[in-house]
């Protein structure tokens, strides 16, 4: 069916009917809607149900496209359509079987050029897959209008651009849509859109009164351009026969309204990561309702949120191989954040909770949408069980403390990208990558020449000289160089995101925002662990200096044993410590665009593998081009004594200095767990209960043997849908690269022997 | 008296921690150096001789176990004592096993029993549970295995069962060696016959301490002997059940 089904609750009123509390009636609050409303579930997995035919039937018509997708790198793309909310005719999967329709283009999997981020980038992507670009797209973007690349290369220094060349500032978002926005989907459902419009010219008119400074006017234009949106929005759901002009009466609508919501926003950013937020909790009390009033079966339930999560599954960006070498595979970063706790102490799992997770087991393991569960030691024990069993049988789910989050950003927040905690609606960031801190240690001994170049990349200061390193002057040098670190990083974001505000502003996500929105810049670190082991040989052993004929320090021999990173040893694990709060304490000197509040992840994603490639020998003995860890993770093999002890060292490092997140990736064997389902179970929960309880940010768990990776790398096609969690979210294993592959199987196994 | 048991000393080869293999929960392995037995397939021959071990107190194994106090606790485990042969250092083991359970942490004992008789009632009574290798039923067959008795595992286990001390038996299934159904049967009778097992393990042998051997410069026996398949598993763990013991 394509159209949702009238019903006689169709006026504002009764869409609302038998719905609790008040102050949501009267304000734009999607959280008090929930807490007055929502039913906490405290049993186990039993009720759930299996896929039915129609879900089938759907699920394989679309899944029987990806194997020419993954043979061709992308199925198809309409080259000659910019894309934005409305440039699309509607799309179908399969008309008749839909129960969720909407797709970014007009067929699946067929992508769409944003060329708003940069046209050059749509370019080199198009030509990458043997399409043309269309000359009518290129003359526009050439002649008539500038993109969000073109602005942030008029406005960089030369400083930003050498060291955005050398590597040690990368993966900035300055050719792309930046990403990690998370609109409140759900306000689409819960209100309609003629109520938020009018919403958003109520905040509009507040600002008429106030003297039109550069700032005010910016907010002024962005408010009509967001109000803009959400008539487009109107609009583009119409041509899918959805009036969502007023709020949706069942769950049917509660579901297609906020995944209409959430296809605008994919139609019109290409952002790094596009996040859904925390929507299982709030279509539970649709569902709960329609199930009380006997409108749906369990079985109704389940396959409209198989539907829903079939068409996250199926969110497509144009982007060239070398961002998907980056971010291994095809990732769009589709997080939903399930479970959690309450302020007042009621556990938020309901039994949508547990539907979202079913997906796994309905659909197949997939790793979108990146299922993040927020984990308390308080959470309800059957969840804990049947999460801790989903991820032993697909390694499809992530978890995030929401105990340390709740504090900071309340009950309802979600996760953006990977770690990144967003109070839904109300708090969004400005991504800013990461710099490579390992890179910059050996500019430090290298006075800021960088040391496979040998060029001056960072400001010139006096080259370490002496034979063997010494530690006073290393840190005092490696002090300096973050100064300059972080100045030019910040620096270089405020360029990046004024461009990006000013070229390719989120219209629809932004008006899924309160106004005015809290703004965070989310600065990031890499190579932690090798920069902490590094420092730890030298200040435990003794590490030998060798230089080229320029001076220039290659290589270096180290003389005894030293303490590392991932070993719960207080003596290494401060100076991880020790490096995050120094370089949050610099990245805060520096003023941010739009006064944005200054954070930082300890985070990489699988770049580790490229910065580790751009970085040469280090003085933990690390050999040039060798990976990084990922994340906040201890080098691999270096961290002895099991996970345990790993993840103790990554808990010492503070929340409150990182808080865009701090990652943590294990890969446990499943007889590493325990000998049998229930007893892996509980023995992973109690894993998961610790790590959070001792301070724990984050962990992924990928639960495999090496063998079953090794026989995958060999043989693809027997593997596709082999699921491992890579630092914050999850990919397909056979389609990262050999390398990637290589370095996943190299970290250690904590599988018991 | 506490500072009495913390200053024992030990031979202390190694400490791990560990999921689900060694106990309940994950929990801290302490692995204690020296062993009286040779068994044929021994995955840590590092660990037979107590002049390899380095010396610690049991203090200062105590403090490297306090910083996973919380997180161990949490996690449902505790702390395990194996090795090498625990019983070998009897008071060193008894003193490690009294800390913990004065810091309230669940305690294993991992041992072949061999040396039970050392054990004394104070060590037994700071021990939660037993890991008791038994690694054969039949004497002649379990002398030529460990070159050493089956008769001190066996008195072992009933005085065990007559303090009601829980055991987890673990089996190492080796093809040809430890595979006579016989035997297996005999074990399960006898097992039977105690109210103190919780469960039996029956663990496939494994080659993965071979790189041991070679960096050791000892030849490993087993070297060219096969795992066992899937099917002999079964069929050893349906012996045991057929017993009515829980076998995993």
């Amino acid at each position: 069916m394509t159209t949702v089904a009238p019903t006689d609750m169709a006026a504002p009123g009764s869409a609302w009917r038998r719905f609790a509390g008040e102050r949501w009636r009267e304000h734009v609050d999607v959280r008090d809607f929930i807490q007055a409303n929502y039913t906490p579930y405290e049993g186990d997995a039993a009720f759930l149900v299996g896929p039915t035919a129609r879900t089938r039937a759907v699920w394989e018509k679309v899944s029987a496209l990806f194997p020419e997708e993954r043979r061709k790198g992308i199925l198809d793309v309409d080259t000659a359509t910019p894309s934005t909310i409305t440039a699309h005719a509607p799309g179908y999967i399969d008309r008749d079987l839909e129960l969720i329709v909407g797709l970014q283009t007009d067929a699946p999997l067929k992508r769409a050029i944003m060329p708003n981020g940069g046209v050059r980038m749509v370019e080199s992507s198009l030509r990458a897959y043997g399409y043309q670009p269309d000359p009518f797209v290129t003359k526009v973007f050439g002649a008539y209008r500038k993109t969000h690349n073109d602005g942030v290369f008029d406005a960089y220094t030369p400083a930003m651009r050498a060291a955005r060349k050398a590597g040690i500032i990368t993966g900035l978002p300055d050719a792309y849509g930046r990403g990690r926005i998370i609109g409140d989907y759900r306000r689409v459902a819960l209100y309609g859109t003629d109520r938020l419009i009018a919403a958003k010219r109520a905040e509009r008119a507040l600002l008429d009164a106030r003297p039109s400074t550069e700032d005010i006017i910016r907010d002024r234009e962005e408010l009509a351009e967001q109000a803009r949106a959400l008539e487009e929005l109107t609009r583009m759901a119409a041509a899918y026969g959805c009036d969502i002009t007023r709020p949706a009466a069942t769950v049917h609508e509660a579901v297609q309204w906020l995944y209409l919501g959430y296809l605008a926003a994919v139609k019109e950013q290409n952002g790094a990561a596009m996040s859904l937020g925390r929507t299982s909790t709030f279509l539970d009390v649709y569902l709960q309702r329609d199930l009380d009033e006997g409108r749906i079966d369990e079985s109704r339930a389940q396959e409209l949120i198989d539907d829903f999560v079939i068409k996250l599954r199926i969110v497509r960006f144009l982007r060239t191989p070398e961002y998907d070498a980056l971010f291994s595979g095809d990732p769009t970063w589709v997080t939903e954040s399930i479970g959690g706790i309450g302020t007042d102490g009621r556990t938020l799992v309901t039994r949508t909770s547990f539907r979202f997770l079913q997906t796994l087991y309905n659909l197949g393991p997939a790793p979108e949408p990146n299922l993040t569960v927020l984990w308390s030691p308080r959470l309800p024990s059957g969840f804990k069980e049947f999460c801790a069993g989903v991820s032993i049988d697909t390694s499809a789910l992530q978890y995030e403390s929401d105990e340390l989050m709740r504090p900071l950003t309340g009950d309802d927040t979600a996760i953006a990208c990977c770690v990144s905690a967003m109070a839904v609606g109300q708090q969004m960031q400005f991504f800013g990558a990461r710099v490579n801190l390992a890179k910059a240690l050996l500019y430090a001994i290298n006075g800021g020449r960088d040391e496979l170049t040998g060029e001056q990349i960072g400001p010139e200061a006096p080259a370490l000289s002496s034979e063997y390193l010494e530690y006073e002057k290393l840190s005092a040098a490696y002090d300096r160089m973050l100064d300059w670190l972080a100045e030019t990083y910040v620096n270089a974001l405020n360029v990046i995101h004024f461009m990006h505000d000013k070229y390719a502003y989120e219209r629809i996500e932004m008006a899924l925002h309160d106004h005015p929105v809290h703004r965070f810049m989310a600065c990031g670190i890499a190579g932690l662990s090798v920069a902490a082991d590094s420092l730890a040989a030298v200040k435990y052993a003794r590490v030998k200096v060798i230089r080229d004929d320029s001076g220039l320090a290659v290589d270096y021999e180290t003389e005894g044993e030293f303490p590392a990173y991932g070993n719960n040893d207080d003596r290494v694990d401060a100076l991880a410590v020790g490096l995050v709060e120094t370089f949050m304490a610099k990245v805060r000197e520096h003023r941010t665009y739009r006064n944005a509040e200054h954070t930082q992840s300890v985070l990489t994603i699988t770049s580790n593998v490229v910065y580790g490639k751009h970085t040469g020998n280090t003085p933990d003995g690390r050999r040039t081009g060798q990976p990084f860890a990922p994340g906040a993770n201890p080098m691999n093999g270096r961290d002895r004594h099991g996970v345990a002890a790993s993840a103790l060292s990554v808990a010492k490092i503070p929340y409150g200095q990182a808080r865009d997140g701090i990652s943590l990736t294990t890969s446990i064997t499943p007889e590493g767990l325990g000998h049998d389902p229930a007893e892996r179970a509980g023995n992973l929960v109690g894993v998961l209960d610790a790590y959070m309880g001792c301070g724990g940010f984050h962990m992924n768990v990928n639960v495999l043997d090496r063998a079953t990776l090794e026989d995958a790398m060999d043989h693809p096609e027997k593997y596709p849908e082999l699921t491992v969690r890579v630092s914050g979210y999850a990919v397909n294993f056979v389609r990262l690269t050999r390398e990637q592959q290589l370095d996943v199987i190299s970290r250690t196994f904590h599988g018991a022997l | 008296m506490k500072t009495t048991t913390g200053r024992v000393t030990g031979r202390v080869h190694s400490w791990d921690l560990s999921t689900g293999v060694d106990g309940p929960g994950t929990r801290f392995v302490l692995f204690v150096s020296g062993c009286p037995l040779r068994c044929l397939y021994c995955a840590n021959p590092d660990t037979w001789h107590m002049r390899d071990g380095r010396s610690a107190t049991a203090d200062e194994v105590m403090a490297e176990i306090s910083k996973y106090r919380a997180f161990i606790t949490a996690a449902g485990g505790g702390v395990t004592l194996t090795g090498g042969e625990p019983l070998l250092q009897p008071d060193f083991t008894g003193a490690v096993l009294r800390q913990c359970k004065e810091a309230g942490l669940h305690t294993v004992l991992d041992t072949s029993g061999f040396l039970g008789a050392r054990a004394d009632d104070a060590l037994l009574a700071d021990t939660d549970l037993v890991l008791l290798d038994i690694k054969s039923f039949d004497a002649a067959a379990y002398r030529r295995l460990t070159g050493g008795e089956l008769a001190p595992t066996l008195a072992f286990a009933t005085r065990l069962d007559g303090k009601g001390i829980p055991v987890w038996i673990r089996y190492v299934l080796v093809p040809g060696r430890t595979d006579d159904a016989s035997h297996i049967d005999g074990l399960g009778a006898f097992l039977a016959g105690l109210g103190n097992v919780d469960r039996v393990d029956v663990l496939p042998f494994h080659k993965l301490g071979a790189h041991k051997y070679d960096a050791l410069g000892i030849p490993f026996p087993l070297r060219d002997t096969p795992g066992p398949g899937p099917d002999l598993v079964e069929r050893v763990r349906r012996q045991f059940r057929a017993h009515g013991l829980r076998a995993f």
